[in-house]
């Protein structure tokens, strides 16, 4: 029987997010989303991968408006300061010292707690903001792009991802596509909390089903409806595959391996945006995606 | 023991290919996979023995007890990390809980206290022949930093005999990187020469440049955009980066991978030229600090 | 005058620790009283910021030279702050470096590290 795919879709549920993750690095996180969003008329694109952001790459923005994401930090106001210490015993990450009368405060440690705020009994401890990284702001075609920065070194990409989503809820009706972080640390985790729909991309390897399992297991977790691509197939055996049918986990899209894609791909291109063909599968797994979180 | 740290910037660039190959060519006895996220190594170095697992506890973390807790709210309104949360009950969020002590602090109750929390497992396989260390992370665990010192500690101090012991390490530049930095003998840096492989690349020869350790980088899949791997070229030697190498793509990489094998195990074509950029890599990781290399 | 050194055990013929934030213990030694004495060093099981932590309890120890084989940027910070030296170890027991310390062998530590930032949870 032919399906028949449409030239796109219109989102019964507009505002719908989907995020799109993987195990690690390399598997298709950005190639999956990136595509997805400019097959989407009109969408929103988020690259909350804020230690390595790639999507812009792609896309590259036009109009693109920048904001600093600071946290709060401690700084001392040493003639106020007794030299009690309370705030040396109480930092749980030992971003504070006291020596020879004077308090010194390491802000690359300090996770801004604002505990040792609280309770200086002296009141010799105030707030400052520290700029931990960025978002820009961009457009492409019809895509709305947001990449979130985190400045080397700095713990925590946490206040990036919840500046991006904050910024972008502007976009009520438009499909919102998430490329997560790799990985299932804290920072996956706050990637995927609004996300009505998981897309999870595996490599037909050993390495793939391994690192499958683990993003598996988080969307189970969490709760969230949920999807597999399989990227860079090669005739063969494929681990993935197996894997899938195994969990019963719906695979909603197959990108096959093809030296055409790749350099596309290597030279930063849009591939929905350089041949039909490639806009056809990627449509087919929004529409395989809609389909499902219509309920 | 001298220590080879195999690093990448992005992930799926080849790191864990070439490090298991390097392994294989050098017969080194010490080995570990720092990438405490999603750790692979294990599945192509076929360990056949029992591993020691150890429970690695991270920053305990907070707890709330009903029965003493009043409701008030003060915890939630000074919780820097939106970790706790009003249902019929006060609770806190495990995953998103900092261990800070802040909500501990606040209480009025005293209903706030503090549990060790298991963060993630440390695995040693030590066999005769070698010791391979690696840990895997509890889900939504930050903490990678201490368990990539606890990972490197558990395999220095099983296979302290070793000469050589390569380290396969994690991708992106924050917390594990920096943590499997340290120590270390030569860095070698494996890129991928897309748009994205050198940005990548790029910031991890930044990262790594801070601490001043003998770098070197080899282009892997070179043959899938040739004009970017000239680019890494020309960029390596323009920052007087010694290149050691450049490795074709080949699918039969993948398929030694998955019947989890080494390419060099294999007779095929990034078997070949991994054996290169080895030989290229030792070179320069034994040469004394006034040879030039060759 | 008092000096600290890392040490991987209680015992003056153990082997000086290569980490400065996280070794388990710290030898004071007392050199006008000749005493010796081992303290427990609780910044070994910190999160982060333990290089930090350690150098804090070293100067509530009243050290005036610390004998170490590296040191950490913020632990760095926080020793000179203090006013104490610093001198790089030799490959031998915490013994053998304070005798070499004392007959003036050793060479003060320049290579000072960034730090590793492994602090905790993300």
């Amino acid at each position: 029987m032919k399906i028949s795919i449409p030239d796109s879709i219109t989102m019964e549920k507009n505002n719908i997010k989907i995020a799109v993750l993987s195990g690690k690095g390399g598997a298709g996180k950005t190639l999956v989303s990136v595509n997805l969003a400019s097959a989407a008329e009109g969408s929103v694109y988020i690259d909350c991968d804020v230690e390595e952001p790639n999507g812009y790459l792609f896309f590259k923005p036009d109009g693109v408006a920048e904001e600093e994401v600071s946290v709060d930090m401690p700084y001392v106001f040493q003639q106020a300061c007794n030299g009690c210490r309370r705030c040396v015993d109480f930092c749980k990450f030992n971003a504070l010292a006291y020596i020879i009368n004077k308090l010194i405060i390491f802000e690359e440690v300090c996770h801004s707690c604002g505990g040792c705020l609280l309770l200086c009994p002296a009141k010799a401890l105030l707030k400052k903001k520290k700029v931990i990284g960025r978002i820009q702001k961009g457009i492409s075609e019809k895509v709305e792009i947001y990449t979130g920065i985190l400045n080397i070194g700095e713990a925590s990409g946490i206040p990036i991802i919840k500046r991006l989503f904050d910024r972008s809820a502007v976009y009520e009706d438009k499909p919102v596509f998430i490329d997560c972080p790799p990985g299932s640390a804290c920072i996956v985790m706050e990637s995927i909390k609004k996300a009505d729909y998981c897309v999870l991309v595996a490599e037909p390897t050993l390495f793939g089903v391994h690192d499958l399992d683990m993003v598996y297991k988080l969307v189970r977790l969490f709760n969230k409806p949920y999807g597999a691509v399989l990227n860079k197939c090669i005739p063969g055996e494929n681990p993935a595959e197996d894997y899938c049918t195994q969990k019963g986990i719906r695979i909603i899209g197959r990108v096959d391996f093809d030296s055409e894609l790749g350099i596309i791909n290597s030279n930063a291109k849009i591939a929905v945006r350089e041949n039909e063909k490639y806009k056809k599968i990627f449509l087919s797994m929004l529409q395989k995606i809609t389909g499902e979180v219509r309920a | 023991m001298k220590q080879l740290l195999i690093l990448s910037g992005k992930g799926g660039t080849g790191k864990t290919t070439i490090a298991s190959a390097f392994i294989r060519l050098s017969g080194a006895k010490a080995c570990a996979d720092c990438d405490v996220d999603a750790p692979n190594l294990h599945l192509i170095m076929g360990q056949t023995s029992v591993p020691a697992i150890t429970d690695y506890y991270g920053l305990p973390k907070a707890e709330i007890n009903t029965e003493l807790c009043v409701k008030c709210g003060i915890c939630m309104e000074n919780c820097r990390f939106d970790a706790i949360s009003a249902d019929t009950d006060y609770k806190v969020d495990a995953f998103a809980c900092e261990g800070c002590g802040v909500c501990e602090l606040v209480c009025t109750s005293g209903a706030v206290s503090f549990k060790p929390a298991v963060a993630g497992e440390l695995i040693l396989y030590a066999g005769e022949e070698m010791v391979f260390s690696t840990a895997e992370l509890k889900m939504g665990s930050g903490t990678s930093g201490k368990l990539v010192m606890e990972v490197k500690k558990q395999m220095k101090s099983s296979a302290a005999n070793a000469g050589l012991a390569i380290i396969d390490g994690s991708p992106g530049i924050g917390c594990p990187v920096i943590a499997s930095l340290s120590g270390v003998d030569m860095v070698l840096i494996v890129a991928e020469p897309s748009v994205s492989g050198i940005s990548d690349m790029k910031r991890i020869i930044e990262a790594a440049g801070m601490f001043r350790i003998k770098t070197a980088v080899c282009i892997n899949k070179c043959d899938t955009d040739p004009e970017n791997t000239n680019e890494i070229e020309s960029y390596c030697m323009a920052g007087n980066l010694p290149l050691a190498g450049r490795i074709p793509f080949d699918t039969n990489a993948v398929k030694a991978i998955n019947r989890g094998q080494t390419i060099v195990d294999i007779d095929c074509v990034s078997g070949r030229a991994v054996k290169d950029v080895f030989e290229r890599t030792m070179k320069i990781l034994y040469r004394q600090d006034n040879e030039a290399v060759v | 005058m008092k000096i600290a050194v890392p040490a991987d055990e209680k015992d003056m013929d153990a082997t000086v620790c290569p980490s400065f934030g996280r070794a388990p213990y710290f030898l004071i030694y007392d050199t006008s009283s000749k005493e010796a004495s081992f303290i427990d060093n609780s910044a070994a099981a910190s999160q982060g910021g333990a290089g930090i932590k350690a150098a804090q309890t070293i100067i509530d120890n009243k050290a005036e030279v610390l004998l170490t084989p590296r040191c950490g940027q913020n632990a760095a910070v926080v020793i000179n702050a203090a006013n104490i030296k610093i001198y790089k170890t030799e490959d031998e027991s915490v013994k053998k470096n304070i005798d070499s310390f004392l007959e003036g062998y050793l060479a003060p530590l320049e290579d000072i590290h960034p730090g590793f930032h492994n602090h905790g949870e993300k």
